[in-house]
């Protein structure tokens, strides 16, 4: 098999020489961080002043976890350590509740940023001669601008197709040629399930590859697609804290995702002790950004849960490999792509007066989608006997939960008491999906 | 003004049951009833023989009720009346979001029952009158 190296230096550095480029950036970001309200409190009370109280990578474990919490309590320039002239993209994500979490990057930090996504994209054996149809959303999530960014670096013609609008992508990927798609795993999976019906066989497509991400897949669900489309699909992890896909991706061995530890630290950790796990061992990921300045970000708590892997890989890169997300250390769900946290919907659901308080999150597979049920009481005294009371209270309660979590869900109205009340808050998420 | 109870219920098998046992146990007599189907729910709509009586004790079970006013009209039982009240509602600009009907002596009397929107704001009643029909009032049509 053909090995290409984006950067064959770094990419196949030994362990100590990645150790040592770690240990010089993690100071750099010392530095950067220090600037920043939130870093400069905390940082001084576990005795860290200056970059040179860095002394090894051990002394990285003296640093606090950060949590998405920290972030939305210090949103929205808590953690910024540049004035925003010299910012030139944000991103935000969604928080636990309305509240966001956002992300700043400088020039540099962006040039960085698409440097390793570049790096994602050439190991998987793409080049410039490929043609990228990019359907994850654009806009203030990091899945569709810095997988463009990306893949431009590269060479590739990219066309940003975004999400959605099935008959127009189908008719693109025709059109163009398109040879690689970023795209979702379960949107990819319908997409497929429509050719039929726009009279398009796969033998009509010049499909080669697919990089799927942004919601967690099984090992079937990839030789499915795989088989479907006769291509090969590549696993990639990324956060919008961390800058969005590319901190780990899968070379043309696609046994698992090179985590570019010259760009991200990254520690498993046992998520009640807080203790590191060994390699192979499953524990929560947590990551230390290495490559951002404006916005600085260590030891995040990411939540997602997975392992590293002991073994190397036969493409000779010395950048550990991640297991693929193996679940969650919270109740965040991830609905076709999109990150949505119950407390969201909560939030949003119990400012409406027209409805109780009691509800219930259902998500469930129509087809390869997701489909989000939110399932809420009408409240009986405002009833006026109307039906169109009941359908405008229902658009309503759709329109806000999508502008809180971006993605529309179908809103049931139920009897007053008639949704099971519940003490705790995890039971009134009801996931039918297919476990992974 | 006539009064109807409307209810929301969910589709679901049962849910109508609950609300006529409810209004069975305090003696309330169903007079007339329709159904407005709206895919998960609906408007179980109730003509009762002491709506307040029947409000008040379906609102105490929490359910989702509410009095209505509407307008029902005691139309012979003929060919041709229908069309000649909905005719005099048309040319008066008036809008129908909803009516049932029944016959209550069949060759002679029938009550239509009419929810229009915007009542309070509009002469529907005196231009029902006006062309020709009896307008019932709560207790007429309470006690049929």
């Amino acid at each position: 098999m053909e090995i290409r190296y984006w950067n064959k230096e770094i990419e196949t550095a030994d362990r100590e020489k990645l150790r040592q480029i770690q240990l010089q950036r993690l100071k750099s970001i010392i530095a950067s961080a220090l600037k920043t309200p939130f870093y400069s409190r905390r940082l001084p009370s576990v005795g860290i002043h200056s970059p040179d109280d860095i002394k090894s990578l051990d002394d990285l474990r003296k640093i606090p976890f950060t949590t998405k919490d920290d972030l939305r309590q210090n949103y929205p320039k808590g953690l910024l350590s540049v004035d925003t002239s010299e910012v030139v993209r944000i991103h935000t994500s969604s928080g636990t509740t309305g509240v966001p979490t956002v992300i700043y990057l400088s020039a540099k930090d962006l040039d960085a940023a698409t440097d390793i996504m570049a790096r994602s994209i050439y190991a998987t054996g793409t080049d410039k001669t490929d043609i990228l149809q990019n359907m994850m959303s654009y806009g203030l999530f990091t899945g569709g601008l810095c997988m463009h960014y990306g893949a431009e670096r590269v060479g590739l013609m990219v066309i940003p197709a975004a999400g959605g609008n099935t008959k127009r992508q189908i008719q693109l990927m025709k059109d163009f040629r398109t040879t690689v798609l970023h795209i979702t795993p379960s949107y990819l999976l319908h997409v497929h399930s429509k050719l039929a019906e726009y009279s398009v066989a796969v033998s009509d497509l010049a499909l080669k590859k697919a990089f799927v991400g942004a919601e967690p897949h099984s090992e079937n669900t990839r030789r499915k697609i795989e088989d479907l489309f006769d291509i090969d699909a590549y696993n990639s992890y990324g956060l919008s804290e961390m800058n969005g896909p590319g901190v780990a991706f899968e070379c043309v061995y696609k046994t698992d995702l090179h985590l570019w530890e010259d760009a991200y630290i990254v520690e498993i950790i046992n998520p009640k002790t807080g203790e590191l796990v060994p390699d192979g061992k499953e524990g929560e990921v947590i990551l230390t950004n290495l490559i951002r300045h404006a916005m600085p970000l260590m030891r995040y708590r990411t939540r997602d849960l997975a392992f590293l892997h002991k073994e190397s890989c036969p493409c000779k890169r010395t950048h550990r490999r991640l297991s693929r997300i193996l679940g969650r250390t919270d109740d965040m769900l991830i609905i076709n792509g999109v990150n949505i946290f119950p407390s969201q919907i909560e939030e949003v659901i119990m400012k409406i007066p027209e409805v109780g308080t009691n509800y219930q999150i259902c998500v469930e597979k129509q087809g390869a989608l997701d489909r989000l049920i939110v399932k809420v009481e009408l409240y009986s005294k405002i009833f006026m006997g109307e039906a169109k009371q009941i359908d405008n209270l229902k658009a309503k309660i759709a329109d806000e939960l999508k502008a809180s979590i971006t993605l529309k869900p179908a809103v049931e109205l139920h009897e007053p008491g008639v949704l099971p009340v519940f003490e705790g808050k995890a039971v009134r998420v009801v996931d039918s999906r297919p476990k992974l | 003004m006539a009064k109807q109870l409307h209810i929301f219920v969910e589709n679901k098998p049962g849910r109508l049951k609950t609300i006529t046992e409810s209004l069975q146990k305090i003696g309330i007599n169903i007079r007339a009833f329709a159904i407005q189907d709206r895919g998960d729910y609906g408007l179980m709509k109730l003509i009762v023989s002491d709506p307040r009586q029947a409000h008040l004790s379906l609102a105490d079970m929490g359910c989702a009720c509410a009095l209505k006013d509407v307008l029902a009209v005691s139309i012979p039982d003929r060919p041709g009346n229908l069309h000649r009240l909905l005719g005099a509602l048309a040319d008066g600009g008036i809008n129908i979001i909803d009516a049932h009907g029944f016959v209550l002596q069949p060759n002679k009397q029938g009550i239509c029952v009419i929810e229009i929107e915007n009542l309070a704001q509009t002469n529907a009643e005196q231009v029902v009158r006006k062309a020709g029909f009896d307008v019932l009032d709560d207790d007429q049509l309470n006690n049929l």
